[in-house]
């Protein structure tokens, strides 16, 4: 049987069994986290990996629509209907990000993303009347798809898992397709890409409206797993630790950012417990990923892992070669 | 109707003009070679004529349709292809993804975000022939970090070739290349078919001489002369700017 089909049966099927053998609903709920952030990761990582626009400004757009669902909620309306208009939301504020920061690249692009971000979290800290300022929006309720009740740890986990699930298989045809290689291809060449008959800016504002989906739909995973959504949430720190996750799993990758959003949402909810300064390990760990593996958890392990994997072959080799020759006469 | 007409064609960067005054008119199926010294604004005129820089004035005519505005990116659907002096290639990929891009620029089908690029049997299949007319086929699928430099300007021929364009832009196609690979280079560009128009910038004047039929000569943005292989060569003016004696 082929390994990697193998170890895919494994990992869906550790996943699909989280609530039966995690000690407990803590740790459920630690699950969910890491589903949800890898969602947002894998939307990031769509502009940083693909397209290769760093964008600093994606919690204001993860925030934008935790808040549009929690507002509406608030008015009364019903999930459903949150859903769509956070989604929508979402989206069409990504639309507006990207027509502003796709003026430039590289360094331009990032600063005009971060200002956006800050600008998203300035309203939602001032915008009182709006967005409840400091004290924030509570959601109180859960939705119900037709009957089955997400209130429970494991059914949200369930819920959250399907719709990774969804996203990834979302991403792996992305990245095969036609428009993905395009996208790549604006990355590594944008000049040439030009030449060859592609209209460039079209391409990464898809590239971003996709992004921007993708990190809708955290953003509401994360508002109805939290049940509260405030400015911290929108916050420079929180777009900084999703670009981290992207980065230190491996921009690029399919595998990077959910290795990325493991590490970080672990050592932010489970070590933390245990080490006071648990900001200081993630750092050190960040530093040790940057001067060990630049390129990043998930490409770096497969590099280390060719490395040796050459090395055993070699040092089997010149054995298996003097049996060849016989014993000597 | 002429293939390529550009009239009156200028540009300036800051105090300096690069382009002056340019006039050209390049008939269907001709070889043209532009020669020029270093900095004659060769490639700026080259990048003109693509779109990749906007004329201050004059313009630019493709089979009769006026295209000095439209947009670079556009210009390929008109059936205008160019290949790049410093080799432009899409480093982390295999030859025929490189190739395989070139057709998709041309293709609806780019904007596509559903299908498997890999199981695209038209696409590949058209991506190999244009491997094949370079001599390319049986390395399709090497990654393009594994190959030399004399392949790589190949895969750029090939990228352009794959467009099949109406009007070819060369920049220099035999630069840094080896005597054999030049040779190479020149078989295929004399197997090229007359329905395609070649206008080609080249230093090498041995090879490129035997392949134009009409030489334009730049010096300092300006036509200087411009005739059939031994008006030009015979002309006091090219020995002086660009044969040195």
């Amino acid at each position: 049987m082929n390994p990697r089909l193998l170890a895919l049966g494994i990992v869906f099927v550790a996943l699909a069994t989280v609530p039966y053998w995690m000690p407990g609903i803590y740790y459920i709920n630690v699950a969910s986290q890491v589903l949800f952030f890898a969602i947002f990761a894998l939307g990031l990582n769509v502009l940083v990996g693909y397209a290769g626009l760093v964008s600093l400004g994606h919690a204001g757009l993860f925030g934008v629509a935790a808040y549009a669902a929690g507002f509406m909620l608030q008015l009364g309306y019903g999930h459903a209907v949150a859903i769509v208009v956070a989604l929508v939301v979402g989206v069409a504020v990504m639309a507006i990000y990207a027509v502003l920061s796709l003026r430039s690249t590289g360094i331009g692009f990032i600063m005009i993303t971060l200002a956006l971000g800050e600008i998203l979290w300035g309203l939602a800290y001032r915008w009182i009347s709006l967005t409840g300022g400091d004290n924030g929006i509570s959601v109180h309720t859960r939705p119900e798809p037709f009957g089955y009740s997400l209130s429970s740890p494991s059914t949200f986990y369930y819920t959250t898992l399907v719709i990774f699930l969804l996203s990834v298989a979302a991403i792996t045809v992305f990245v095969r397709s036609p428009f993905g290689a395009a996208l790549m291809g604006t990355r590594d060449q944008p000049r040439r890409m030009n030449a060859l008959g592609y209209d460039v800016w079209a391409i990464r504002f898809w590239a971003c409206l996709m992004s921007g989906l993708l990190t809708a739909v955290s953003g509401i995973l994360f508002v109805y797993y939290t049940q509260f959504i405030s400015p911290q949430t929108l916050a420079l720190t929180s777009s900084a630790e999703v670009l981290l996750m992207v980065i230190s799993g491996g921009a690029g990758t399919l595998l990077g950012p959910i290795v990325g959003a493991v590490l970080v949402v672990v050592v932010k909810t489970v070590v933390s417990g245990f080490i006071e300064r648990w900001n200081f390990l993630l750092g050190a760990i960040f530093v040790a990923i940057v001067i060990l593996m630049p390129e990043g958890l998930v490409p770096g392990s497969a590099r280390l892992w060719r490395l040796a994997w050459r090395q055993m072959n070699n040092q089997t080799k010149p054995g298996a070669a003097k049996e060849a020759l016989g014993p000597p006469p | 109707m002429s293939a390529l007409t550009v009239t009156g064609l200028c540009k300036s960067f800051g105090g300096l003009h690069v382009t002056t005054d340019v006039n050209l008119n390049v008939a269907p199926g001709e070889r043209r070679l532009i020669i020029g010294p270093n900095g004659a604004g060769k490639t700026t005129l080259f990048n003109l004529i693509t779109g990749e820089l906007t004329p201050d004035s004059g313009s630019i005519h493709l089979f009769g349709q006026d295209i000095t505005k439209v947009p670079s990116r556009h210009r390929p659907h008109l059936g205008m292809a160019r290949t790049y002096q410093i080799i432009t290639l899409f480093a982390h990929d295999t030859i025929i993804h490189n190739v395989s891009l070139a057709l998709l620029g041309l293709s609806p089908a780019r904007w596509n975000p559903l299908i498997d690029i890999k199981r695209q049997r038209h696409l590949i299949e058209h991506a190999l022939a244009a491997l094949q007319r370079v001599g390319l086929g049986h390395i399709a699928d090497r990654p393009l970090a594994q190959t030399s430099y004399g392949e790589r300007r190949r895969v750029e021929i090939a990228m352009a070739l794959a467009q099949n364009p109406k009007v070819l832009l060369l920049d220099e196609p035999f630069a840094g290349l080896s005597i054999d690979e030049r040779r190479d280079v020149q078989q295929l560009l004399l197997a090229i078919p007359r329905d395609v128009t070649i206008v080609m910038i080249e230093h090498n004047m041995d090879v490129a001489l035997e392949f134009a039929e009409r030489i334009t000569l730049l010096h300092f943005g300006e036509v200087i002369v411009e005739g059939n292989r031994a008006e030009v060569v015979a002309d006091p003016r090219t020995r002086e700017v660009y044969l040195g004696h």
